[in-house]
């Protein structure tokens, strides 16, 4: 079993994480990322399938960082913001530098005029540098239980 | 659907149109319930050529997936011989829903209700206790299993894509398409195996129309997705044209693309903006010339219900699935050839974030219906005006025009009558 150090850095990286997104600080978001990352969202049947065209993919910190300054300065959309539910995180293995995690999560979507629905559901499934600190995410895949997007996905999850 | 059925229909129906210009759509034609109910009897039911399913989802004898056309549940199933049937998903004895699932597999397909059996053309082959038990009961003496059978519906392929119609009347598949159409397919699905590398449903707060038309709109796209522009991806200069059939309803847009200049300007990282807005990673937009025309967007629409496009290396088929007066939803096939080596495979990936519900050129069109939607509540007397590029639907050899638009009323017009 992993030791309470490394577990706590676990748990403090996916809160901080989910914090990071529903705090709108979007431009601290890629920091999360180690340099040669991914961040794929994909759906739970796709996934099963071995599909790998899922609504977004993300092979690099770069491609992170164009998300969100096309977000800020390019794509037109409603306002609105995310709450996270983060799960409780089983970590499925570990070896000293690298932890693979899953966390179950429910997201809520808040629009501008206060309209707030179930936006998403899912889990993560996450490779995490453990190394060092602070611990980031090596891999992070979204697999979402529905196939169904309402209207745009356009803040990460 | 009989003559007498569709007149019924049109003087259920709820719009007048001030005149015959294609030019001019009034807004209830959005908002109006009965509108939305003659449009399933004279459109998805009536003489159109419906997108089922991709060939290669049904590959073998006994394969089925569950569809839908309009709102109606379709089951498409590739029988014993290899034939391609496509029938309603609707029970001959209580009309209950027989498929329950997306797809699956099996000699015949059984109804949970009272056991009632068919076979992958949709023939009735059972009957549970149909003698009876103990000689008590049993079906009526005139019952007889081979006069009852599924709603059959008319199935064509063409390129790997299934379609099916309820019309006796409609013209073949390919003649309903338009030669140039047809053309426009042949181009992007040429022949080479695919294969679906992922899908997705897109939920649409707005009736279908909006996106329909948002497909066959060339005028809104360098506007709205400020990414091309912002990019410079989307060059002005680059050449393109509309081509529109016959009859109105479906269409291919495409523009060309000077691959090696683009690619001169990564290299030299001058792909930004006339703002300080630069792509970090460019691997979104590297693309690479696969049909070996220039071509880098084709969007292609089949009246009423798919497109198929072409934006760089990223293939789709999308389905467009009405679910009420002011929902829609938009299924995003996307497709990979069989022969695509490990290089090809990840540009699709990487350039599918352009597209899709989360797309960089694409997301807009998912809120954009929404919010015309809104604003047409409860305040619909008026009409929108598609003037751009004259009043006709006629192809043409630029983009600024919003002749496929009105092309995709007088396909409309023509069908509901009005």
């Amino acid at each position: 079993m992993a030791d309470d150090t490394v577990r706590l850095g676990i748990h403090e990286l996916i809160a901080a994480y989910a914090d990071c997104i529903d705090d709108d600080r979007l431009e601290e978001w890629a920091d999360f990322f180690v340099d040669d990352c991914r961040y794929l969202v994909t759906d739970r049947e796709s996934h099963e399938a071995g599909l790998k065209h899922g609504v977004i993919y993300c092979a690099s910190r770069g491609m992170l960082v164009d998300r969100v300054t096309s977000l800020r300065r390019v794509l037109m959309f409603e306002e609105h913001r995310y709450r996270h539910l983060v799960g409780p995180t089983r970590i499925l293995s570990l070896d000293g530098k690298v932890a693979e995690t899953r966390s179950n999560f429910f997201i809520a979507r808040i629009m501008h005029d206060g309209g707030t629905s179930l936006f998403a559901t899912g889990r993560y499934l996450d490779r995490i540098d453990v190394s060092r600190a602070p611990y980031r995410f090596i891999e992070r895949l979204v697999v979402l239980d529905s196939q169904k997007i309402d209207t745009l996905l356009v803040i990460p999850l | 659907m009989s003559v007498q059925d569709g007149m019924f229909a049109r003087e259920q129906g709820g719009v007048n149109w001030r005149s015959n210009a294609l030019s001019e759509v009034p807004f209830r034609v959005y908002t109006d319930p009965r509108q939305y109910a003659l449009e399933q009897e004279t459109i998805f039911k009536g003489e159109t050529w419906n997108y089922l399913c991709l060939a290669n989802e049904i590959p073998s004898p006994g394969d089925w997936v569950a569809t839908t056309i309009g709102e109606v549940a379709i089951i498409v199933a590739r029988d014993t011989d290899g034939q391609v049937n496509a029938f309603v998903n609707r029970c001959a004895h209580r009309g209950n829903l027989l498929c329950l699932k997306n797809k699956g597999h099996g000699r015949e397909i059984t109804c949970i209700y009272h056991g009632w059996s068919y076979d992958l053309a949709g023939e009735l082959t059972g009957v549970a206790f149909e003698k009876g038990v103990k000689r008590q009961g049993g079906m009526a003496p005139e019952f007889h299993k081979d006069e009852h059978h599924l709603h059959r519906l008319r199935v064509e392929e063409l390129c790997g894509l299934v379609f099916g119609t309820f019309s006796e009347r409609v013209a073949d598949l390919q003649a309903y398409l338009g030669s140039v159409v047809v053309g426009g397919i042949k181009r992007v699905l040429d022949g080479r195996p695919t294969h679906i590398i992922g899908r997705s449903t897109q939920i649409l707060p707005n009736n279908w129309k909006l996106y329909f038309e948002n497909v066959k709109d060339t005028y809104h796209a360098s506007i709205l997705h400020s990414f091309l522009t912002t990019f410079r991806i989307n060059r002005l200069s680059m050449p393109g044209g509309i081509n529109i059939s016959e009859d109105g309803g479906n269409h291919f847009s495409f523009a060309k693309l000077d691959y090696a200049a683009e690619d001169a300007d990564y290299q030299a990282a001058k792909l930004r903006s006339d703002t300080d807005l630069k792509l970090e990673d460019n691997s979104v937009v590297e693309s690479v010339d696969e049909f070996g025309d220039q071509i880098s967007v084709q969007i292609l629409t089949v009246f009423p219900n798919m497109v198929l496009q072409q934006v760089r290396n990223t293939i789709a088929v999308r389905v467009i699935r009405p679910r009420g007066v002011d929902r829609t939803e938009l299924e995003w096939v996307h497709l990979g050839f069989d022969s695509d080596d490990e290089t090809m495979q990840e540009r699709r990936l990487r350039q599918g974030n352009l597209i899709g519900a989360a797309g960089y050129i694409s997301m807009e069109d998912g809120c954009v219906g929404g919010f015309v939607q809104r604003a047409l509540k409860d305040n619909d007397d008026d009409s929108g005006i598609v003037m751009m590029g004259g009043h006709d639907a006629e192809s043409q050899n630029f983009r600024a025009s919003e002749a496929a638009i009105r092309g995709f009323w007088k396909k409309y017009r023509a069908l509901t009558g009005v």
